[in-house]
């Protein structure tokens, strides 16, 4: 089955000659109650897609700030289970496809195949799994294989050339391009290098390819944007509904339509 | 070299145990570890190098000695105890890291880091990068250093820069965690001197095989000692690095009964347990499947031991591998065991094990006596108990002010 929520997406984007803003959040962050309120914030602010992250105690991949938005999602003892549960209530409420970023333990733990059918059940369109490289990626594509469940990999500065091709190959929904050497957070490379990364990955790319890791204002979204099909900003907007400053998070998103002309 | 027994597959996996379970960024730098260790283990130069350093620096090979007076207190089988005790820096953990100092420079690499519980990895490590001029950074939990204040110093006389890892629960899994972060930034002239046969391939079996050491001389010393092999081996279980080299070359001996001994802190029944088999179920976290303890979410769970080296919440994969074969079993001690055989060895033997080891002697005063006095164990006194003996007088006089 392709994965058509994402795809869909990006076509319309496309016809639009509009690029993605992909927002992260970390679920249970405040308390799972505020999840709706906050996938509609980020609706109403113009973002395009959610990724959702669920909270794990050993986030290897993350700068601090989503390490402690982890934490405190924890210290409100949210599991994936629930998250998922919370999501299959509110999900024809919300009007932007959404994935899930999490590390593998979690769904480790829950069952796989559990897992895919609850996840399918709330719409999941994709996910997104930083500990799971293409080696370790069979078992999970099984359990996927029928769902309009995409698994999302990531492309890095240091993927080769032959691990490009083979990563690109069967790629689905969209490339998660990290544009730092780093963990979540750490400030974006603007240099060459980066850019010419990802009009590398773009270039044999058959889905769309988007950037992430350190965007953390208009100008960084806009100037990535440029070189790519969207970008992913995650600490700041976590940063911002942790101060009660999400009127801010519309600042982030370069006006549409603006933002390979810029 | 075992000739039957081939793990971890190419894909650096034990069974189902192992593998590569590590971001994207990190895979170019451990390929590039792969074939580095693939070709320095076939290279003559490198192996003379690390048998050198392990004769005249580290002091190898070390006794395999029969504890007589313990053997006959005990009234059973005869003891043999593997003195890493000796060891330059007092532990097994020096093995490893000079393998792994080696490797660095093999590699062209300038500088290492090393994540440390209790500072004995962390010692061994700065240890390694003061003898090659290998710049070192040591990652530690802030409430491990907090309680470990002198290997702080330690480290810092030796020349390395001690980190303080605030994040999660500032313990040794945290000092992993922001390890692993801070290599992804650095890969390029950093090594990861991991201290454990833990995380992703080609980790394990890396420090398994600096380990393996520990069972090759030790084999040999019971053969030319006894004329026959142990009828058990025994070893005490954190991450797993000693027990995994006292098991490694015993492995296709079918009839050497191979037993980790986990640290069951307060009680294998009580939440205060550092036991990732007895007490925990196979997950997925600091790059490998593994068993560890972790709650019904997969979150993992804190961990609680007497000896800070067993204070993790994971054991390596290829021990999850040979548990569930059934090749080695994995039992426990308690802290309250792991004290008495801390004093009973010091007594009996004049021998200070660390309280690490002090689980694995625990378990052997526990069997010793029911075993026919022509058995023969061999246990792993993987470190000496200097690092302990501040602690252990507090432990005690606690206890007797509360009786």
């Amino acid at each position: 089955m392709t994965k058509t929520r994402i795809e869909n997406m990006f076509q319309t984007l496309n016809s639009l000659d509009d690029k993605a803003f992909i927002a992260y959040i970390m679920a249970g962050d405040g308390g799972l109650d505020k999840l709706a309120y906050q996938i509609k914030t980020l609706e109403e602010a113009g973002v395009d897609l959610i990724e959702i992250g669920i909270p794990f105690s050993d986030p290897a991949a993350d700068g601090p700030v989503i390490q402690r938005a982890g934490l405190r999602a924890l210290e409100h003892n949210v599991s994936l289970r629930d998250i998922l549960q919370k999501l299959t209530e509110i999900k024809d409420e919300i009007n932007v496809p959404y994935v899930l970023m999490t590390y593998y333990n979690p769904v480790f733990n829950y069952g796989l195949g559990q897992f895919a059918k609850d996840a399918d059940a709330a719409n999941i369109s994709g996910i997104i799994v930083p500990d799971v490289p293409l080696e370790e990626e069979a078992e999970l594509k099984t359990v996927l294989k029928g769902s309009d469940i995409a698994i999302i990999r990531l492309a890095t500065l240091t993927t080769s050339d032959d691990r490009l091709k083979e990563l690109l190959d069967e790629a689905e929904g969209f490339i998660y391009a990290v544009t730092v050497n780093g963990v979540t957070g750490k400030q974006a490379g603007y240099s060459q290098e980066v850019f010419d990364n990802l009009s590398r990955i773009k270039n044999k790319s058959k889905v769309p390819v988007c950037a992430g890791f350190g965007i953390n204002s208009r100008d960084a979204a806009a100037a990535l944007g440029e070189h790519c099909d969207g970008v992913i900003v995650g600490s700041a907007i976590v940063e911002m509904f942790n101060n009660a400053e999400e009127d801010n998070i519309k600042k982030l998103i370069p006006k549409k339509n603006a933002v390979h002309a810029k | 070299m075992t000739e039957t027994y081939k793990y971890p597959s190419a894909d650096g996996k034990y069974g189902e145990f192992g593998g590569t379970y590590v971001a994207e960024s990190l895979i170019a730098t451990l390929e590039e570890l792969k074939e580095s260790y693939k070709k320095a283990s076939e290279d003559p130069e490198f192996q003379r190098e690390f048998d050198y350093l392990m004769k005249e620096y580290v002091g190898r090979e070390n006794p395999l000695y029969y504890a007589e007076r313990l053997t006959e207190k005990l009234g059973g089988a005869k003891i043999y105890l593997k003195r890493e005790d000796l060891n330059h820096t007092g532990a097994h953990k020096i093995n490893n890291a000079i393998g792994q100092g080696l490797l660095t420079k093999y590699m062209g690499k300038t500088k290492v880091i090393a994540e440390t519980g209790a500072g004995q990895h962390g010692v061994a490590t700065a240890t390694i990068a003061a003898l090659l001029g290998l710049e070192c950074k040591v990652f530690m939990g802030a409430k491990d250093a907090d309680r470990q204040e002198l290997n702080v110093f330690r480290m810092e006389l030796l020349g390395a820069e001690v980190i303080r890892v605030e994040q999660g629960t500032a313990t040794l899994k945290d000092a992993v965690n922001e390890t692993m972060r801070y290599w992804v930034q650095h890969m390029e002239d950093t090594h990861y001197v991991l201290g454990s046969v833990l995380g992703p391939h080609p980790f394990p079996q890396i420090v398994r095989d600096f380990q393996s050491i520990i069972s090759k001389e030790a084999k040999a010393q019971i053969l030319d000692k006894e004329g026959r092999l142990p009828d058990k081996v025994v070893a005490c279980i954190g991450g797993g690095s000693n027990a995994m080299g006292m098991f490694y070359n015993f492995i296709e001996d079918k009839d050497v009964e191979l037993i980790g001994v986990e640290a069951s802190g307060e009680g294998i029944d009580t939440n205060k347990v550092a036991a990732a088999i007895n007490r925990g179920s196979v997950g997925i976290a600091h790059g490998a499947k593994m068993h560890m303890l972790q709650d019904e979410n997969g979150q993992l769970q804190g961990t609680h031991s007497i000896s800070a080296g067993l204070d993790y919440p994971g054991i390596g994969p290829e021990h999850s591998f040979l548990f569930s074969t059934k090749r080695a079993s994995y039992e426990y001690a308690s802290d309250e065991e792991a004290l008495n055989a801390f004093q009973k060895l010091s007594r009996t033997e004049g021998i200070i094990p660390a309280l690490e080891s002090s689980h694995a002697i625990a378990y052997v005063m526990k069997i010793a006596p029911e075993l026919p006095k022509d058995e023969i164990i061999v246990v792993s006194l993987s470190g000496r108990g200097d690092k302990d003996v501040e602690m252990v007088k507090r432990e005690l006089e606690a206890r007797r002010t509360n009786d």
